[in-house]
């Protein structure tokens, strides 16, 4: 009975600074600017910037996508390592989280540059130097790179707790290692690769440093536009008004994926 | 299909270590662009060590990371045990809140926060609530669910029979606690800890948000930085963190294999 008590100034602090911010966030998402009254302009404003948001997502999709594809053979290779490899592989993979990703998406613009790394090399070898950096590519590359880690953890985290004997009764059964692959292993990795994109899609969806370094004007991201009418326009208000679009469609996004993983993990135990 | 895994494994790893790369052969350059190697130097060391600006800003990223992830282990960690004696809807509904600063986008987190200090100072009539004590309060918040995620589960695979057993002994309540419950979930906290400090070391949205003038974190300079020439001993401080933290993870990595070792005797031990 008592013990319950000692979550009391964690409940407190958490109520204080997660749960009334966000309702600042409504407050000033539903006030004007100027005279503060009640309005729901700032979310009817939200037409305008229909195009930059449907960006946010196809770039983050499109870069979670990319991360599951390189990611997942990763996983799988980590997975089938020894023990003691296995960790240090792990401990590869989770360092450059660990590392300052401004730097390090700097080191990428000196890659990309127009006089950069990767332009000097092709000039040398006496090829037209390419448009690299300030294009969606460029963002998308940005995204895959930083948030990689994210997919390849969970990934790792599912696929080695799969029961080696699911394996080896599908192959006496007379499954071929590729469809033991697609019938066994693929279903059964679901919840990883499911979290795995949440992992990458979230902050890729928000992100404003990536597209401010490596993308331009044309590839602005809903987070630019936050930040921007916090540091720079100063309209909180509009501000507020977007970051609460952003929270709602994070949250679509995600219970919409979790709905997909529900009916696949029914589906994997039925058929097993 | 082993060997083609591996192959993409090495890939990958080189992209995820490229840029470090860069940013290492760049803190060795005399010359002042990244793209082109001048001559090898060591005086981006020496300058960065004669820059007190600079390593005071470190300072006070090390002040804030180690206040924050102290005050959050020591309270997150009490929380857990809190809310590991709850049942049913009370206990889902902390999980949920522990969950909020986890799935919000870091972005949303951090204008969430502004927007409560922007309130909070215009209520008490202060210029710039934003300073030191706001950007402590926002790093506690976000390391709490690192640090309760980390040591609920070691809760649930604690033997509650080795607590009823300290009560039966003569234990009050806090000696089994003291005396039993820490050192089991120990691992979970230490492991909660770490990964606190380095989220809060290295965070760079969030503090962006609540941070005015008067107290700026590494981080956030790095991006002030970023908008003028950058300074090549940036890099070397980048270098140096790198090889500081890779020594302690493979500290950590060896430790941990070790305690494992250890433990599996332990239980063997046990079983006998």
């Amino acid at each position: 009975m008592k013990s319950k008590l000692l979550a009391c100034p964690y409940i407190v602090w958490m109520i204080l600074f997660t749960i009334i911010p966000l309702g600042i966030v409504f407050y000033y998402a539903l006030t004007d600017s100027v005279t503060g009254q009640f309005t729901l302009a700032n979310l009817a404003g939200m037409g305008n910037y229909l195009p930059i948001f449907l960006r946010s997502i196809w770039l983050a999709m499109f870069s979670a996508l990319i991360c599951l594809v390189i990611g997942y053979p990763v996983a799988y290779f980590i997975a089938q390592c020894k023990p003691t490899t296995q960790r240090f592989l792990e401990m590869l993979i989770m360092l450059p989280m660990c590392m300052s990703f401004l730097l390090r998406t700097l080191a990428w613009v000196a890659m990309l540059e127009d006089t950069g790394i990767i332009n000097s090399f092709i000039c040398a070898i006496g090829l037209k130097p390419l448009p690299l950096i300030r294009t969606n590519g460029a963002v998308i590359l940005g995204m895959v790179y930083n948030y990689l880690p994210y997919m390849i953890l969970p990934l790792y985290s599912v696929i080695m707790k799969i029961d080696p004997r699911l394996i080896e009764a599908a192959l006496d059964l007379g499954c071929t290692p590729r469809l033991v692959f697609s019938r066994v292993i693929l279903p059964l990795s679901g919840p990883g690769i499911l979290s795995g994109i949440t992992m990458v899609f979230v902050p890729a969806v928000s992100t404003f440093y990536i597209s401010q370094k490596l993308g331009s004007p044309g590839t602005t991201l809903i987070g630019d536009v936050i930040e921007s009418q916090f540091k720079t326009a100063y309209n909180p208000n509009l501000g507020a008004a977007m970051s609460l679009v952003l929270m709602v469609l994070i949250f679509i996004c995600v219970a919409v994926m979790n709905r997909f993983g529900e009916s696949d993990g029914e589906e994997v135990i039925a058929k097993v | 299909m082993k060997r083609v895994n591996l192959v993409i494994t090495i890939l990958v790893f080189i992209f995820l270590y490229l840029p470090m790369i860069v940013l290492g052969v760049a803190s060795f350059n005399t010359g002042l662009d990244v793209a082109t190697f001048k001559g090898f130097t060591f005086s981006q060391y020496a300058n960065l060590f004669r820059d007190e600006s600079l390593l005071k800003l470190l300072g006070n990223s090390v002040v804030i990371a180690l206040l924050s992830s102290l005050i959050a282990t020591v309270f997150g960690t009490l929380a857990a045990v809190g809310i590991f004696s709850m049942k049913g809807r009370m206990r889902r509904a902390v999980m949920t809140m522990t969950n909020i600063p986890m799935t919000n986008p870091d972005i949303v987190t951090g204008v969430a926060l502004a927007l409560l200090f922007a309130f909070t100072g215009t209520m008490l009539k202060i210029n710039s609530i934003l300073g030191f004590w706001t950007l402590l309060i926002a790093h506690i918040t976000f390391n709490f669910p690192y640090v309760i995620l980390n040591v609920m589960p070691k809760l649930q695979q604690m033997d509650p029979d080795l607590q009823e057993a300290a009560l039966d002994l003569g234990c009050t309540p806090m000696q089994a606690f003291l005396k039993v419950v820490i050192y089991e979930i120990m691992p979970g906290v230490i492991s909660g800890a770490l990964m606190a400090f380095t989220m809060s070391l290295d965070d760079f949205v969030i503090s962006y948000f609540v941070t005015g003038s008067s107290f700026i974190t590494l981080p956030v300079e790095i991006y002030n930085y970023t908008k003028k020439p950058i300074q090549p001993k940036i890099y070397a401080l980048f270098t140096l963190m790198f090889a500081v933290i890779l020594i302690l993870m493979v500290v950590m990595n060896l430790l941990q294999a070790r305690s494992e070792k250890h433990s599996k005797l332990h239980n063997e031990k046990r079983r006998m």
